[in-house]
């Protein structure tokens, strides 16, 4: 059964490149690009891993971040971030709001098909 | 036996002797030669002596034999307050160097505001108190001569009345005094031919004294042992002295050291440099002791070997004589002579000067009003006064001798008058300790210790019924019974001497005292007393000329009557040289007055001297400056702590501005984090699709020429987004930094709408309806055009993007007013939430989420141009819709046709 990534992003372009590349690799793929409502859709669909972006509309990945790991249903979800911010502050707020993976924009495809399956993988041994 | 002839023969040559020396001095002096000697330090100690009178020399005897050991007293004094020279002393004579003073009644006058009124009252207080010490000396020296006479027996008795001794003494003393006390005018030019005459004298005085005392101690005792021997066995030793009267006495001899116009002439006066009074702390004590150190065994020695009856206070001549030493007789003569007539001479000098300055020189320049300045030589009249002067007091001294009938011990009459002189020391202490003490306050306590010591010690000195009568004595005045001359508010028993000194300077302090604290004193008063008091800090003269309405040409007619032409000349080159100037008149310049008054004020005294400069120059002026340099310690005080309490607010408001710095910076820097997280993300958010589409086209297999296609396009898109972010921040960057040139250019208004409406429809492909009133567009703009094209092209894009309504419609109004030109945009859209309008303007501001192409630095950069244009953009809140204002200053719009 193919694990279930969903995507939260709001650019377009990289919604479709992302979507291209992990659907060909065998993901599911789901993509939603408000940050308001992501906490309830990501409790509704369950998803394998979420590939969270920081600076979405409504909300920022570090707050939807902290929604996940406060409910149990969602604490040790893996949560791949993206953020086009890059400086460090960033990704210390991310590690402090228990991300598992942090990358910075511009990434190069491989790295992002890697990290989404070694987190996978762990996730699956712990599991 | 030595005949009387002789001895006045051998006084005249004593006397052409001293001419001669004086002379020899005086003439060096003038040249500049002998200063070695001149200015010695020894000279200066051996001046100091004329402290010791005849009634030293022929009293203190007299006094150790009629009182035991209280002769002490009178060198106890003196010599304690030259031991503590660095005290007083030095205060005086920088002073007196400092404020060219010249004599004791100036220095009171110049400290308290060169008031003429007490410079008048101290010279008359010290006439007064001299004359019968002037007395004392033609006294002495006449019983001297009369107790030869006497000792003569026979012819000459007749034929030497004593009476006229003492009158031809007293002209002796007079031509001596004249000659040599007022060759000179300038008083700091000093009186070395005076100085080194007494010098001496002292010499002589002193030989003369410890020869006696060796001719009696060695001659006429057998030895020290037996000497010794003999005072034990007097009574002398075990007389008991009032200590009251010790106290008193030494007070008073010290009190007077310091207060007797001759005393303040040799030490103060005629000092050269300080560095005497540092030798003189020493050497004179040293001479005093010398002088005082056989006084006991001749008086004892007198006592024993004298017939009873014998004037113990020619002891030190009826011994040589009694023996058969006539030598040594008159050699002790010529001590005593010596002594009288150096004191005499600078008694007088020191008088002369102090009655010419201030009560002739007065007088006369008050009447010759205005005439300070008329030709003349007033140094004729000064010189002339000061000669009467002379004359006048050698009279008083001789008249008050014939008064007195020769009567009463040497000792007595000196009490007297030291306890007058002694009624100075309050306001002169006063005056340069203390910075309180007023002019009322000197003069009261002055006038009070006075009276005091005239009722008290003056007027009984001359015995009941002499001047008062002998029921004022026992009842007092009026019959006021507290009022009785030797027994004061009813308390009796003390000593008459005591009690005058004790009632008359308690009196004289008190109210000295009080009525400064009462009173306040004038600015000059303030100027003078600050110097003076704080002599050692600065050392300079009062300013306080206004020079602006002196005439230099009367300056100098007035200086040169007073220091003499060729000295006045000179004065002014030289002033004239040292301010630059070709000629031989100086400007009137404060300075420059400062400087003539001093000088003149060497010659006439301070009060004369300012009094003189005012005649001319009309008036002083104590500036603010010179009132803050007297401010007094607590106003300094005040002044420092209000200064430190200014600091204090300073330093808090630089503290509060660097926390308003600091807290600025804080934000400056987090508005830096944030722009740079901002660019960032812009940057990036592109350059991933890039990167990521880039990369599926190079590595993923298998896809189709549509998606290729797809893929290179979203590459492109994204790249061009790049470039115009670019584009914006770099337009931004240079608008911020002001590095933009403007490039002026004249068009008209309405062509500008048409090309900018052109543009924004080219790029875009929604439409929007344009609302515009063409006839109100028809003005001619001269400025930057293509920055003005581009906020409007901003301003069109903004509308056709972000207008929310199904019939996009745009309104572009143009209004002419208040002397600028208005151009609104507004559209039919929702408009913009009122929290979201202050951050319209700034960058990366974007209002939702509706747009990924925007960056948020459209608006930024309108901004920017229109503040460079020096118009302003503003949000223009509509009922309906969104809008913006574009403001033009009226100066940028050439007409308007």
């Amino acid at each position: 059964m193919s694990k279930h990534v969903l995507l939260v992003e709001d650019e377009l372009n990289i919604i479709e490149a992302i979507r291209f590349l992990l659907t060909r690799e065998g993901f599911q793929v789901d993509t939603h690009s408000n940050g308001a409502d992501a906490s309830e859709t990501i409790r509704a669909l369950q998803p394998d891993l979420v590939v969270l972006d920081v600076m979405l509309p409504g909300k920022s990945g570090f707050d939807i971040l902290e929604e996940l790991r406060a409910d149990d249903a969602t604490a040790d979800l893996p949560v791949l971030m993206l953020t086009a911010r890059g400086q460090s502050r960033d990704r210390e707020m991310a590690e402090k709001a228990g991300v598992s993976r942090f990358m910075t924009k511009p990434f190069s495809n491989a790295e992002v098909l890697t990290a989404v399956r070694d987190l996978l993988y762990v996730h699956q041994q712990k599991g | 036996m030595t005949s009387v002839n002789l001895l006045i023969a051998v006084c005249l040559a004593y006397v052409a002797i001293l001419f001669f020396v004086a002379f020899i001095a005086e003439r060096a002096g003038t040249q500049g030669r002998g200063d070695w000697l001149l200015r010695s330090p020894l000279v200066y100690t051996l001046s100091l002596s004329i402290y010791c009178t005849a009634w030293t020399f022929y009293g203190a005897v007299g006094n150790a034999a009629r009182s035991g050991l209280e002769y002490v007293t009178i060198y106890l004094g003196p010599s304690l307050v030259i031991l503590g020279w660095w005290w007083i002393l030095r205060r005086l004579v920088r002073i007196g160097r400092s404020h060219k003073v010249t004599s004791i009644a100036d220095l009171i006058s110049s400290r308290f505001g060169k008031s003429n009124t007490l410079a008048i009252v101290v010279t008359i207080m010290a006439v007064i108190t001299v004359t019968p010490y002037i007395a004392l000396q033609l006294q002495s020296v006449t019983l001297s001569l009369s107790f030869f006479a006497a000792a003569e027996q026979g012819v000459d008795v007749s034929t030497i009345d004593a009476k006229d001794a003492a009158f031809w003494i007293a002209v002796g003393l007079a031509v001596f005094t004249v000659l040599f006390g007022t060759r000179n005018l300038n008083v700091n030019e000093r009186h070395h031919g005076v100085v080194i005459a007494v010098a001496v004298e002292a010499v002589v005085k002193l030989l003369a004294l410890l020869a006696v005392g060796v001719f009696v101690v060695w001659g006429l005792a057998g030895g020290i042992s037996e000497t010794l021997a003999r005072i034990d066995a007097s009574d002398l030793g075990s007389w008991q002295t009032d200590s009251s009267r010790w106290a008193t006495l030494t007070f008073l001899s010290a009190a007077a050291f310091l207060c007797l116009p001759r005393m303040f002439q040799v030490m103060i006066v005629e000092n050269d440099d300080e560095r005497h009074l540092q030798i003189a702390s020493w050497a004179f004590p040293l001479y005093l002791m010398l002088m005082s150190l056989f006084v006991v065994p001749i008086a004892v020695i007198g006592l024993d070997m004298l017939p009873e009856g014998s004037n113990p206070d020619l002891f030190v001549l009826s011994l040589p004589l009694s023996e058969g030493r006539e030598g040594l007789a008159m050699l002790s003569f010529l001590g005593g002579f010596s002594s009288a007539t150096s004191m005499v001479i600078v008694a007088t000098l020191a008088l002369s000067t102090m009655v010419s300055n201030h009560l002739v020189m007065p007088i006369f320049l008050y009447r010759h009003r205005g005439g300070a300045s008329q030709s003349g030589d007033v140094r004729e009249t000064v010189i002339l006064s000061r000669r009467l002067s002379i004359m006048g007091i050698i009279s008083l001294g001789y008249i008050y001798y014939k008064l007195s009938g020769g009567s009463g011990a040497l000792t007595a009459i000196g009490l007297i008058s030291f306890a007058g002189v002694a009624q100075f020391l309050p306001a002169m202490i006063g005056g340069i300790l203390w910075r309180g003490a007023t002019r009322y306050g000197a003069l009261s306590g002055l006038l009070i210790g006075f009276s005091l010591w005239v009722f008290t010690m003056l007027l009984p000195s001359f015995g009941p019924d002499a001047v008062l009568s002998a029921e004022t004595f026992e009842f007092g005045l009026l019959g006021l019974g507290l009022l009785r001359p030797q027994a004061l508010f009813g308390i009796e028993g003390l000593d008459p001497m005591v009690h005058a000194v004790f009632w008359s300077l308690l009196f004289n302090l008190s109210a000295f005292v009080a009525v400064s604290l009462f009173t306040f004193p004038n600015p000059m008063e303030r100027l003078q007393g600050a110097q003076f008091v704080n002599v050692f800090e600065h050392s300079g003269q009062a300013r306080g000329w206004n020079a602006s309405v002196a005439e230099s040409e009367d300056l100098m007619i007035m200086a040169q009557r007073i220091l003499g032409a060729q000295e006045a000349r000179q004065l002014f080159a030289a002033q004239a040289r040292a301010q630059g100037l070709t000629g031989s008149l100086p400007e009137p310049t404060p300075d420059f007055l400062q400087r003539l008054e001093r000088e003149l004020a060497g010659s006439v005294g301070a009060a004369t001297a300012h009094a003189m400069i005012s005649q001319i120059v009309g008036g002083t002026s104590v500036s603010v400056h010179d009132l803050m340099a007297v401010a007094d310690e607590s106003a300094q005080m005040l002044e420092y702590s209000s200064r430190l309490e200014a600091k204090s607010r300073e330093l808090s408001q630089t503290a509060a501005q660097l926390r308003e710095a600091n807290t600025k910076l804080v934000q400056l820097s987090a508005q830096k984090d944030e722009f740079l997280s901002q660019i960032s993300h812009e940057l990036r958010t592109p350059m991933t699709s890039i990167r990521s589409f880039s990369e599926i086209l190079r590595d993923a297999k298998g896809i189709g020429p549509i998606e290729k296609a797809k893929y290179a396009n979203i590459i492109h898109v994204e790249a061009i987004r790049l470039t115009r972010l670019l584009n914006d921040l770099l337009d931004l960057s240079v608008l911020e930094n002001g590095q933009v040139t403007l490039n002026r250019q004249t068009g008209s208004l309405s062509d500008l709408l048409d090309r900018a409406l052109a543009t924004a429809q080219a790029s875009s492909s929604r439409r929007i309806k344009i609302n515009r009133r063409r006839i109100d567009e028809t003005i001619t703009l001269d400025t930057d055009l293509d920055r003005l094209s581009q906020v409007f092209i901003n301003l069109i894009t903004n509308a056709q993007k972000y207008c929310a309504a199904q019939h996009p419609e745009l309104t572009i109004e143009v209004n002419d007013r208040d002397g600028a030109i208005t151009i609104d945009f507004v559209d039919n859209g929702s408009g913009i939430p009122k929290q979201a309008r202050e951050l319209l303007f700034e960058k990366f501001s974007r209002i939702g989420a509706q747009d990924s192409n925007g960056a948020g630095l459209g608006l930024a950069i309108c901004r920017e141009i229109m503040s460079r244009l020096g118009g302003d953009i503003s949000y223009l809140a509509k009922a309906n819709g969104t809008g913006f204002r574009v403001v033009l200053p009226h100066a940028q719009a050439v007409a308007a046709q």
